[in-house]
């Protein structure tokens, strides 16, 4: 801690009762509007979860009309959004382990090694964070448009879809495990090859465990983010529906609250994830600060 | 680091060789498409549809700037009055986004339906002008954007104002600063890459959108978003709908690369 100096005290803060009165004000107006900010960003959860028990009378789930639980005890009820949600989970599931095998070793790869190009191939992982979805939708389906030397046509489905999703989520995940590894050190793998490990063992050993945290926080975003992702899928998916796409068709014809229900179910597991991960920290924090 | 390279180059790099390709190429799904060096497919993008390109750039503008409004205090309050809460806050500031992005936009829709109370407070207010609706107007359609991607604009504020070293602070109130001089001098210039990087994981995004004119919006209130998908995936006019794709690049970079020298690069990277 650094002892700052006392400033002298300025004649314009003399503690009147007015002045009292406003800093008491001042004091409340940062809190005041972070929480009105906060009740912003979660009045539409508010209104999805709410609808999820709402009794709609037409086709169309957006006006209240009386409370019941017949949605969340038969989410499924709706034909099509149980396979629609199988598909996206599915897709989320291959494409998030994939993108994150791949990105995690393009993130080492990049740290470890200083070479030519290493600039070239940043930019390569940033632009397609910054290209806009629908640029980079479009692009793909130009791509599966073409024929290819072995494989022929693509056929645009799962297997598109797949291959869309690992793409943009590879940049997320090296950025992503490159934040963590910013404090990793290199003397412990070179220990672990000077006692003897080959270079899997001081992989799996010694450097998987360290960046562990990263690994695992990347995954979690690209599977977050695959099961979002409604534009790149939307240009690359043929026939094939997933849970985004299902609820783009119903927005047109009927919205059934069930899409509310899964909406609000995904919402849970995802918030009850990323809480679990904040209360670990927060302890491990803890665990260091008492250490 | 080999696979994932080649995944990018393959699925990334080469794909916009084929998007610059056909948006040179002339023809239709019938006859098939040729390679002819096709530059009239760009004059003939922009000059039918610069209405939708101009609106796209400034209901992402006008987003991003209501953004930057709503963000700064937040992320500024959970960086310096958070305390050890700091990482719950973060998670509450996210969390809204882990509901489907379209059923988000949808519950807009309940939001600022004709019945709804938002609709009822302003029509009290008598700020709504016209037929007296909300949805289907260019507010509700910014109203939507600005919402679906705040957390690109609240988490970096947020990274940059956390690193700011509180000591500076405590010099420049030892100096007399008082306190809106020392936010002015100190905090804001400080932040100023967190508010840029927002600024672009923000503005990027809202103007490639269709989603918010579609859902909350009408045709009067299309982008070229909007237009790029009809004409890729209903109108199958791929050349033309390729080049927009490259137009709307274009003038992100553009509107980038002037916010950029308004911002001031010395004082982003110094």
């Amino acid at each position: 801690m650094t002892a700052s100096v006392e400033p002298m005290p300025l004649p314009a803060q003399r503690g009147t009762a007015l002045s009292r009165a406003l800093e008491r004000v001042r004091h409340w107006v940062l809190p005041a509007y972070a929480g009105l900010a906060l009740a912003y960003l979660f009045l539409p959860i508010a209104i999805v979860i709410a609808f999820s028990f709402n009794d709609p009378k037409g086709r169309f789930n957006y006006t209240w009309s009386g409370f019941t639980f017949k949605n969340w005890a038969h989410p499924f009820a709706v034909p099509g959004i149980g396979s629609a949600l199988r598909i996206s989970l599915e897709i989320a599931l291959i494409s998030s382990v994939v993108a994150t095998a791949l990105g995690a070793l393009m993130a080492l790869g990049m740290m470890r090694h200083r070479f030519r190009g290493r600039g070239l191939i940043n930019t390569l992982v940033f632009i397609p964070m910054t290209t806009p979805e629908i640029v980079m939708g479009s692009s793909l389906l130009t791509l599966f448009f073409q024929k290819w030397p072995l494989i022929g046509y693509w056929h645009l489905g799962f297997g598109t879809i797949l291959v869309a999703h690992i793409t943009f989520n590879i940049s997320y995940v090296v950025v992503t495990v490159r934040a963590r590894l910013a404090g990793f050190d290199n003397h412990v793998e070179e220990a672990a090859h000077d006692l003897g490990a080959d270079g899997w063992t001081t992989f799996w050993k010694v450097t998987l465990p360290l960046i562990a945290p990263g690994v695992l926080a990347a995954g979690l975003l690209a599977f977050a983010l695959s099961v979002d992702d409604f534009v790149i899928t939307y240009f690359n998916s043929g026939e094939t529906t997933t849970f985004p796409l299902f609820v783009w068709g119903a927005a047109r014809v009927a919205t059934p609250p069930q899409i509310n229900v899964i909406g609000t179910m995904i919402f849970v597991v995802a918030v009850g994830i990323a809480l679990t991960n904040v209360i670990a920290q927060g302890r491990r924090a803890r665990r260091i600060a008492a250490a | 680091m080999g696979p994932g390279l080649a995944v990018l180059l393959l699925f990334f790099v080469v794909p916009m060789y084929y998007l610059a390709h056909q948006s040179l190429e002339t023809g239709s799904l019938e006859v098939g498409y040729t390679f002819k060096w096709a530059w009239h497919n760009y004059s003939d993008a922009i000059s039918s549809n610069h209405q939708q390109l101009l609106r796209s750039l400034s209901y992402a503008a006008i987003s991003t700037g209501i953004a930057v409004v709503v963000s700064y205090p937040l992320a500024y309050w959970i960086a310096f009055r958070g305390g050890r809460w700091k990482n719950l806050f973060l998670l509450l500031v996210i969390a809204p986004f882990f509901v489907t992005y379209l059923i988000r936009t949808l519950a807009w829709e309940t939001i600022l339906a004709d019945g709804g109370p938002v609709v009822g407070v302003l029509r009290w207010l008598h700020v709504l002008g016209g037929d007296g609706r909300l949805l289907a107007t260019s507010a509700a359609v910014i109203a939507g954007i600005t919402y679906n991607f705040m957390p690109f604009m609240v988490l970096p504020l947020y990274a940059s104002l956390e690193q700011i070293d509180v000591r500076l602070l405590d010099a420049a109130h030892d100096l007399y600063a008082s306190r809106r001089l020392s936010f002015l001098r100190v905090t804001l210039p400080l932040s100023l890459p967190g508010l840029f990087a927002g600024t672009l994981l923000t503005f990027i995004p809202a103007a490639g959108d269709f989603i918010n004119a579609q859902l909350l919006g009408t045709p009067k209130q299309y982008m070229i978003g909007n237009v790029i998908q009809s004409k890729f995936l209903e109108l199958t006019d791929y050349p033309q709908a390729a080049a927009l794709s490259f137009v709307l690049m274009a003038a992100i970079l553009l509107v980038v690369l002037v916010y950029a020298r308004i911002l001031g690069t010395e004082r982003l990277t110094g």
